[in-house]
């Protein structure tokens, strides 16, 4: 949401007349400046330390090149002349939005630790702006990803639309900011590693095994299936793979666009309150 | 610039049966004026930093009203964000990012342009003694820097008032003292009125025009650091007698002193009004009774005797944890929302 949004202070410094300007500046034009101001200082961390990024990249082009190979066999039971790039890449894609995301918040808790929340919360700045900044690196983070992800996948024969990558990873960045904000709102709570890595692994382990990430659900015992509908990112992977498939059947894409949205419209809300807490 | 009435803050604690309130602050009364510099005491745990963190909205008080700057905490948040500036125990900026961006984005955070935030930044710099640490990572600095670079942090929008919780913990003394020099000249230089938390009487002492007292929650003490002092009858004169049968003299001595005495093997101590002027005849008088001395101790009346006069405790007596840490914060070293309440 970052990469949209307009920005009207991004260079404040050249406009000379911009401290007379800005009392006046509109909330919402103030809000997307504070986020703003928020994204470039996570930005600019980031970089410096490109260490995780690097990892993070690394991560779904090994699981591309090393565990895609194995699935040729397994995605052929599904059909003739489907190339197993164009099923497993859309499972790989929510899982960097899921995992990479869900690590998000390590990062705040160091800040915290170091007084940097605190600082900016007694700033006037919207607690919202604080959570969105964060987040939009994040996105950003989450779509280099992708867009590496898909062309790797192309070169390998995935045979996607192009309407279908947009879609599906737009669908991927939903939940990835839906992930993100929780992790962030996880780390505010928790304000320690120690317990927010378990808390994780506890979240990741049934989200992993029954969305059909790695291996069709279908393929499996029926109960298995039925319990794997219970789990609301079942329902974003099968989405996200319809659309690679360019099959953008209405119930598919309803029940995957619905939970995208819920969840994160509910992590943003959690994730503001957390940054709101205690206060108003 | 402060009116406070009343202000309560009751933290929840435990589980099921288990579950008490926590009485952090009990109805704390201020009035802090324009272009004072008031320091505010007590022991950790005595309710400081709660009460800070409810003035600068951080916290939302459970009962009471405060009006910070001309604004109410409770209703008009960002107007009082906006008037106030925050040096917080926790440190304020990124080990890892340089500290003039970190500045840059926190006055910008403020609603500053960037071209303002910086030459204002690089003005505080020069001022607290920063220079060319501009491109410098905090965790590169000394404790000394990095405590100026967070002042920085807190004034860097031209804050009319500033709060500085426990400005100089942890520091060794010649940086205390500079640090110092640089929070009086908040006042002198800037107008600005200032209100810091210590648990070191010497600070207040050194800083502050008026010393408020918190101990339990509540304010128990509020006056000028001299007339406190002169609660605290007399200094402690400590006399180490040489020999054995030298003590019941020296004891006598100081009775006639200061009325009363105590006697511990060789040593022997008293509170006498007005030391400075005491201790010489003292001296001739126990020379010419044939009393030696291996050592005397002089010392003027600390927070701790203010502190004991005023409770009843002595101050490490009443930094004994009394309740269990605040609920949802697990135990972290520089924890700020635990110290207080710890």
């Amino acid at each position: 949401m970052t990469t949209t949004a307009p920005r009207p202070s991004s260079r404040p410094a050249r406009t000379p007349a911009a401290a007379e300007e800005l009392p006046q500046r509109g909330a919402v034009g103030r809000f997307w400046r504070e986020s703003f101001i928020v994204f470039r200082r996570q930005m600019r961390m980031n970089l410096r330390n490109p260490a995780w990024v690097i990892i993070g990249m690394l991560q779904p082009v090994l699981y591309l090149l090393l565990f895609g190979p194995l699935l040729e066999p397994v995605i052929a039971q599904l059909g003739p002349g489907i190339n197993q790039y164009t099923w497993f890449v859309p499972g790989m894609l929510v899982q960097l939005g899921i995992f990479g995301a869900f690590f998000a918040g390590f990062s705040l808790i160091g800040e915290w630790r170091e007084g940097v929340i605190e600082a900016e919360r007694v700033t006037p700045a919207s607690r919202t702006a604080l959570l969105v900044g964060r987040l939009g690196r994040d996105l950003l983070q989450l779509f280099v990803q992708a867009v590496i992800l898909v062309a790797l996948g192309t070169a390998l024969g995935m045979d996607a639309s192009v309407g279908g990558v947009v879609v599906g990873v737009l669908l991927t960045l939903l939940l990835g900011g839906a992930c993100a904000a929780a992790s962030n709102a996880l780390a505010l709570t928790t304000k320690s590693e120690d317990v927010m890595a378990p808390v994780i692994n506890l979240v990741m382990m049934p989200v992993l095994l029954l969305s059909g990430i790695l291996l069709p659900m279908t393929f499996g015992a029926a109960w298995l299936d039925r319990l794997a509908d219970f789990m609301p990112i079942r329902h974003v992977v099968d989405a996200v793979r319809g659309a690679f498939f360019g099959d953008f059947d209405l119930a598919t894409m309803g029940w995957g666009v619905g939970w995208s949205v819920v969840l994160f419209a509910l992590a943003l809300w959690w994730g503001t309150a957390v940054f709101r807490k205690e206060n108003a | 610039m402060i009116t406070a009435r009343g202000l309560v803050q009751t933290f929840r604690t435990g589980r099921g049966r288990a579950r008490t309130d926590v009485h952090a602050v009990r109805g704390v009364d201020l009035d802090v004026a324009e272009g004072e510099v008031v320091g505010f005491l007590g022991p950790n745990g005595a309710g400081k930093t709660t009460t800070l963190r409810m003035l600068t909205t951080l916290l939302r008080p459970t009962a009471g009203t405060a009006t910070v700057a001309g604004y109410d905490v409770a209703t008009q948040a960002v107007q009082v964000r906006r008037s106030i500036g925050y040096v917080s125990q926790a440190g304020s900026t990124y080990s890892g990012a340089f500290a003039g961006d970190e500045v840059i984005d926190h006055g910008m955070l403020y609603g500053m342009s960037h071209a303002d935030a910086v030459r204002r930044g690089q003005g505080l710099f020069d001022d607290l003694q920063l220079e060319g640490l501009w491109r410098r990572r905090p965790k590169s600095m000394s404790g000394g820097q990095k405590r100026r670079l967070d002042i920085v942090m807190g004034l860097v929008h031209e804050p009319s008032l500033v709060f500085l919780d426990e400005p100089t913990t942890g520091l060794d003394p010649q940086a205390r003292a500079n640090l110092w020099g640089h929070i009086s000249a908040l006042r002198d230089r800037k107008g600005a009125t200032v209100f810091l938390t210590t648990h070191y009487l010497d600070e207040a002492d050194a800083l502050a025009d008026r010393i408020v007292i918190i101990d339990r929650g509540e304010i128990v003490a509020s006056d000028t650091a001299d007339n406190l002092k002169a609660q605290v009858a007399g200094d402690l004169v400590v006399l180490e007698v040489a020999a054995d049968d030298q003590v019941a003299t020296a004891h006598e001595r100081l009775r006639v002193l200061a009325g009363r005495a105590e006697v511990d093997g060789r040593r022997v101590s008293a509170r006498v009004p007005r030391a400075g002027r005491a201790v010489p005849g003292l001296l001739r008088d126990l020379g010419s009774e044939g009393v030696s001395l291996d050592s005397i101790e002089v010392a003027r009346p600390t927070l701790d005797d203010v502190f004991l006069t005023l409770t009843g405790r002595s101050l490490r007596d009443a930094e004994q944890p009394e309740q269990p840490e605040q609920p949802g914060h697990p135990e972290q070293p520089g924890d700020p929302n635990d110290q207080e309440v710890a």
